[in-house]
């Protein structure tokens, strides 16, 4: 089965599990003086459900054919091991690791090593340039959205600004 | 009118006004010239600093000078080393690139920058004289004519979006309606659809969902081919950006003609710059003489500054449906219109009534966006270019840090981080499949105002009685139906009728 037809699927079973709860879990917490509206907070969600089997039906069962060759700009993730595929995984490992360190590592050195290892991943190792670049860029970012834009960024690790 | 002109020219020459139109403009030629970033993940970027300024007219300019900025940097690297930077723009390599290799980059440049300003300008008069006239309109309606309109606005971009795959597009459009029940909503005061998460309790991010759709998977295709990021070549010697008279007088017409009908294509729900551009490019060549017709692709003025002045009056039409009815006609304006609603703005008819300052003055600062690129980016490209030099291995972290950087600041909560990386894989596995997401964005923002004017109408009809009762919405209704069924229907039949002339050979 193609891949538009997996993903249909996958999105089908989220549209069953919405739709399961729109229908028969959703009203029972209805305060009773609510009951008397025509309109209830499960009557929109209840017909998009209804919509949405249909259209994840409509991709599956195949009645839209899909593209048969990847258009030219595009990748053919059929082959995704042709491609820098460990370099993106690598990327995203990174990304979430940054999510998690944010705030225990603080900005500065989050940022700096996110980006340096960053460009690491993806080959670069001048270090003497990017290493400079990186701290600088987090400084500037920081700086500026610290307080040009006024929004708070803790800058060292929790440990440091917590007095340890 | 003439008032509203006023106030906007008061509004928009304002100094800080006049600095986010120039700042917005040249942020966004730096970061439309690199291959891979199209406007809608560079105005998802550039969001939270947007709202972080408070003021509404001056976020407006600054991100509708961002997206001005965007089509005219992708233009550049369109025109200098073949890699559009948006979609819109890949029409512009067709004569643009084979110009620079003739050695005309100078001449190409300065056509496409004229071809952008006139397209730009014009498309601003049109939406100045379109604009008030369709609000009034507009005022005429209620919250039923107002839930019909927007079902006919999602399934027009169902239908324009999905090229062919309607029901792709349209599951794609009700999963973003069904995100956008998630949280505790205005209108029932209870949390719906959280599964116990306090981090859904307000529902998902508008700014998290607007970079995991487009900046997250944009920079994952980037990554995963570097082709796509054809940097280090932009830094070649661009000279001599003079156009002669000739070459005026033959691209004058194309520049009108291109500009209106640009325009109305980008009135249209879910059609944009991008068809606009490449409708422009055939009609022109259709038109053209035979002996100009063989010039096209190989480096024709005309085949240039078609889709250049067609796909900037498409930005600038896109933003009527915007401004007068608050629906988006694509996902570039459904970013700005997420963005308005995080500013306590509600764009509609009312806001010419009740906002005038912000209507009139993204109008006038469309006028001196494009002036400013004019003037400010001619001379400036032969620099602006060296950006194209920058290596990939310093862009993509770059650009992953402010996707991530974006998320955070418009939410402040980390765990904003995850759900991006989440929903950034999810977006990438589908564009993969060949997905569009544009919908899903779409769907996502209009589907609070979707579910209030429903229910406001349930509520006033006590039930499904509008349905019946109100013609313009049975007959706006009936519209959107056959916005899905005929594409579907047609594509259909194009098939079978390929497949019997397959057989008969």
């Amino acid at each position: 089965m193609a891949l538009d037809r997996w993903i249909a699927l996958v999105i089908l079973m989220i549209c069953l599990a919405y739709g399961y709860a729109a229908f028969f879990t959703m009203d029972a917490a209805l305060p009773p003086f609510m009951k008397h509206n025509p309109i209830w907070p499960s009557t929109f969600p209840k017909i998009l459900s209804v919509m949405a089997v249909l259209a994840a039906l409509f991709v599956l069962l195949g009645f839209e054919k899909g593209a048969e060759d990847p258009k030219p700009m595009d990748i053919n993730y059929r082959r995704l091991t042709d491609y820098k595929l460990g370099q993106a995984l690598a990327l995203l490992a990174l990304m979430t690791a940054y999510a998690l360190l944010l705030r225990p590592a603080g900005f500065l050195p989050a940022t700096a090593g996110f980006l340096a290892a960053g460009a690491c991943i993806l080959g670069e190792r001048k270090l003497h340039i990017l290493l400079p670049v990186a701290a600088l860029a987090a400084g500037v970012v920081w700086y500026l959205v610290q307080e040009v834009l006024g929004i708070f960024l803790s800058p060292w690790p929790a440990l440091l600004t917590n007095g340890g | 009118m003439l008032d509203g002109i006023l106030i906007g020219l008061g509004t928009a020459f304002s100094l800080t006004n006049l600095l986010m139109v120039i700042g917005g403009c040249l942020i966004g030629t730096f970061i439309g010239m690199l291959p891979g970033l199209g406007p809608m993940s560079i105005i998802a970027i550039m969001i939270p600093v947007a709202i972080s300024i408070g003021d509404p007219s001056a976020a407006l300019i600054l991100l509708a000078g961002v997206y001005y900025g965007a089509i005219f940097g992708g233009s550049t690297s369109s025109i200098l080393i073949n890699a559009p930077g948006v979609a819109s723009t890949v029409a512009t390599s067709f004569d643009g690139y084979p110009m620079a290799r003739q050695g005309k980059a100078g001449k190409a440049l300065t056509v496409a920058a004229i071809a952008s300003f006139c397209g730009g300008t014009i498309g601003a008069v049109l939406l100045m004289i379109f604009a008030p006239a369709l609000a009034t309109v507009a005022l005429l309606f209620h919250s039923a004519e107002y839930f019909a309109l927007m079902v006919v606005g999602l399934s027009a971009i169902a239908a324009f979006a999905g090229s062919g795959q309607v029901g792709k597009a349209l599951l794609m459009t009700l999963l973003g309606l069904i995100m956008a029940t998630v949280g505790e909503g205005a209108l029932f005061n209870m949390p719906r659809f959280t599964m116990g998460i306090m981090d859904l309790q307000s529902g998902f991010g508008f700014i998290t969902l607007a970079m995991a759709m487009f900046a997250l998977p944009e920079a994952m295709y980037l990554i995963l081919d570097p082709s796509r990021s054809n940097s280090g070549s932009g830094s070649g010697e661009i000279k001599d950006l003079r156009i002669t008279r000739e070459e005026a007088r033959a691209i004058a017409p194309v520049i009108g003609r291109q500009s209106v009908q640009g325009f109305l294509i980008g009135v249209l729900p879910g059609a944009g710059a991008t068809i606009a551009s490449f409708l422009g490019y055939a009609v022109e060549r259709n038109i053209a003489s035979k002996a100009e017709q063989e010039q096209f692709g190989k480096g024709s003025v005309k085949g240039l500054a078609a889709p250049e002045s067609a796909n900037n009056a498409a930005c600038t039409g896109s933003f009527v449906p915007l401004l007068t009815l608050g629906i988006p006609g694509s996902g570039t304006t459904a970013i700005l219109l997420g963005a308005l609603i995080a500013l306590n703005v509600s764009p509609g008819p009312r806001l010419m009534v009740d906002e005038p300052q912000i209507f009139w003055a993204v109008i006038i600062s469309m006028y001196l966006g494009n002036l400013i690129l004019l003037i400010l980016n001619l001379p400036l490209i032969p620099y602006i270019a060296k950006v194209l030099a920058v290596p990939r291995t310093y862009l993509i972290p770059f650009i992953l840090f402010f996707t991530l950087m974006g998320a955070y600041i418009g939410q402040n909560n980390a765990t904003e981080l995850l759900i991006l990386v989440g929903l950034g894989i999810c977006a990438t596995v589908l564009r993969f499949a060949d997905y569009p997401l544009a919908p899903l964005l779409i769907g996502f923002i209009l589907g609070s105002m979707l579910e209030n004017n429903f229910a406001r109408s349930m509520q006033l009809y006590d039930g499904l009685g509008f349905l019946l009762e109100r013609p313009m919405t049975v007959g706006l209704l009936a519209l959107a139906v056959l916005l899905v069924v005929l594409p579907s229907y047609r594509a259909r039949r194009a098939r079978l009728r390929a497949a019997g002339a397959a057989d008969a050979d």
